[in-house]
């Protein structure tokens, strides 16, 4: 057998056909879905008279325009709203789908939910009409975001008719400083490729730093790689990734279990395989990275000054940045450390977990919320919230002056009542600043949950050691 | 789905890199259940002011480009979510192919299940588009020959995998296709339950 890639091996095992016109229909083991992506799908199938073929390997969870205030169980104000969470009630009801409701203390971003219940294993083919499928890779799963059409072509075969992407490894080089979170590693590296590089690929990303890394910081590398164009970030499965399935609800049951980790042991890029494109990045002296532009791409250290659209050349690349810069309301030249922020965002399927939660706990207690900052904690899922509140972090949040929420996408997203008013600014530990991201006319600055924290203390893009000092976290 | 053949339309030029899916369709419009009737959110922020006016000076409210059914733009057009919100308003809008030096991997697959033809081009050949799409010329888009006409008389070619191609022209539905294979999908099944019992 040749040397094969860990994404060779698992795509390989899931392949059915390969179609004369280049495609592969591949199985999917695991379907997630949620109520914005999914209500057209389940109308094709009704009008087609299809039936889900494998409810048992779909799990559905409401996340996107779920409120995120402790009476959302009673009212949720938007019409529109309430209508398509009927719609995903209807159709877990009628196509017999299991699901984590509102009331459900599993409930939570899908992205979060997923891992958190041992339903994300190494080898499999995991999607979801969500592109941050992306994070489950960090399993060494593939796992990528579709669309609605392709949502219903799931539900009624458990296949996809998918063109084999190529692949690419991000090598990293150094030992990762420690005021550097995954969070930073990924923006810089979203930063370098672009965010088209990926296009077309997988990313597997290796080395000693990404061996070291802890499963929900694999999470978060892996979440955003579709920032970076690829359509999935993975990383290859090892002693992490086994000890912290172990025992969860979902994960192979103790008769299964070593045979599991022996399968899932073989899976690792093989001596000697062929990458489509490799990319090696030194990471040893990394500074915490915040985007200053409406692209993820658009990416600085955060003591650096906000690049001047005039010195590039290509007609096409500076008009976009001009763009950017307009809309942002910043001026060339201007350090980020002097952007004033009103809003700060902590959640998300990208840094909504307990690990991130403490993070910016770290940096939030015994300090405040500056004046004229409002500052959300979003937890990732109802267990992420009870975690932290048996950890005493709610009080420690809510004692500073930050109001702390119920599990759900929230301000990422603009699509429930968490939004950044037009004109405002946000220190978001989010994935995207894209224009509106957050609300009409809102600025988006993605920084780390340690970032945020700062953020919100001094109402400033600022390098959170300039508030803990060089040697405490 | 609707077949792509030719196509004879206004082409409008989007002279910009990344133009993202929240763009194309925002955020705050997703909590619906329809997939048709959402052109007239189409680049909402773009085409509308906080008011709810149309914005005179954005290209898709020019007099000359309301039946635009061509676009011409930057790099890695649809990039972000996968809302294929996005292909449905750019559809129900009227446009049915995108030129551009490259597409974000979720949106261009998107697309085609809606009947959208993208086309990836090399840089110089978009900036000749572009040309005649600021002078909201006619293009001629034949995807049987895979070339496009330009006014001038030009005629450039260009390549599409050939499943798009094939799903574009018939638009056959994908599903069937795929339930014709139902054996092979029911054989694996068995099998995971032999190797891989826990899954």
């Amino acid at each position: 057998m040749p040397a094969r890639t860990l994404f060779e091996k698992v795509w390989e095992a899931h392949v059915l056909a390969r179609h004369e016109d280049g495609t592969d229909l591949i199985y999917i083991d695991r379907h997630l879905v949620h109520e914005v992506s999914s209500p057209q799908a389940f109308d094709g199938l009704r009008l087609s008279g299809r039936r889900v073929r494998r409810p048992d390997r779909t799990l559905a969870v409401p996340d996107h325009n779920v409120p995120t205030t402790p009476d959302r169980l009673t009212r949720i104000e938007n019409a529109a709203a309430r209508t398509q969470l009927r719609a995903l009630e209807q159709n877990i009801s009628e196509f017999a789908i299991p699901s984590f409701a509102l009331d459900d203390i599993r409930q939570g971003v899908v992205h979060v939910v997923g891992p958190e219940q041992g339903l994300t294993q190494p080898g499999m083919t995991i999607v979801c009409g969500d592109s941050h499928t992306a994070t489950h890779g960090a399993f060494g799963a593939v796992a990528f975001g579709i669309g609605t059409s392709q949502v219903e072509h799931v539900l009624a075969t458990q296949t996809l008719a998918i063109k084999r992407p190529r692949s690419m490894r991000v090598l990293l080089e150094g030992e990762r400083p420690w005021w550097i979170s995954a969070k930073d590693l990924i923006m810089a590296i979203v930063g370098r490729v672009g965010t088209a590089g990926g296009a077309g690929h997988i990313i597997e990303y290796a080395g000693p730093a990404i061996r070291a890394l802890s499963m929900e910081e694999r999470m978060t590398v892996c979440n955003m790689t579709i920032e970076a164009g690829a359509r999935a970030g993975m990383i290859a499965p090892d002693e992490t990734t086994f000890k912290y399935l172990q025992g969860r609800p979902l994960a192979p049951p103790p008769e299964h279990w070593d045979e599991a980790v022996s399968y899932w042991s073989s899976l690792h890029t093989d001596p000697g395989a062929h990458y489509d494109r490799e990319l090696v990045f030194d990471i040893s002296n990394l500074e915490p990275q915040v985007t200053w532009g409406t692209s993820p791409e658009q990416v600085l250290a955060i003591g650096d000054r906000v690049p001047d659209p005039e010195t590039v050349t290509d007609p096409l690349a500076r008009e976009t940045l001009r763009r950017s810069l307009s809309y942002m309301g910043l001026t060339p030249g201007m350090s980020m450390s002097d952007v004033a922020i009103q809003h700060v965002f902590l959640g998300s399927c990208t840094n909504g977990r307990i690990e991130d939660l403490r993070s910016a706990a770290a940096v939030v207690r015994g300090r405040s919320v500056a004046p004229g900052v409002r500052a959300l904690v979003v937890p990732g899922s109802g267990l992420v919230k009870r975690q932290a509140e048996a950890e005493g972090l709610d009080q420690v949040f809510q004692d500073a002056g930050w109001e702390w929420r119920e599990a759900g996408c929230s301000m990422c997203v603009a699509l429930n009542p968490d939004k950044v008013g037009p004109g405002e600014r946000c220190a978001s530990t989010s994935n995207r600043n894209f224009e509106g991201r957050q609300g009409p006319g809102s600025r988006t600055h993605l920084v780390s949950p340690a970032v945020a924290a700062a953020a919100a203390c001094t109402g400033r893009l600022i390098d959170p050691r300039q508030l803990t000092g060089n040697g405490v976290s | 789905m609707e077949r792509f053949n030719t196509l004879e339309a206004v082409a409008a030029p989007l002279p910009t890199n990344h133009i993202d899916t929240d763009v194309i369709y925002p955020g705050r419009f997703l909590s619906t259940v329809q997939r048709s009737g959402l052109g007239p959110l189409l680049f909402h922020g773009l085409r509308f002011d906080e008011r709810g006016q149309e914005r005179p000076d954005f290209v898709l409210n020019r007099p000359a480009y309301r039946q635009a059914g061509i676009l011409v733009t930057g790099e890695n057009f649809g990039c972000g979510s996968s809302r294929e919100h996005a292909p449905w308003a750019l559809f129900d809008f009227g446009i049915r192919c995108i030129l551009s030096t490259g597409f974000a991997d979720i949106f261009a697959g998107n697309c085609v299940g809606n009947g959208i033809l993208c086309v990836t081009l090399p840089p110089a050949k978009i900036a000749r588009l572009m040309q005649d799409a600021e002078q909201a010329l006619m293009l001629k888009v034949n995807l049987q020959e895979q070339v496009i006409e330009r006014p001038c008389g030009e005629v450039v070619p260009f390549g599409v995998p050939a499943a798009i191609r094939k799903r574009l022209l018939s638009g056959m539905d994908e599903i069937s296709m795929t339930l014709q294979w139902s054996k092979r999908i029911d054989d694996h099944e068995r099998q995971l339950t032999r190797t891989l019992p826990w899954l």
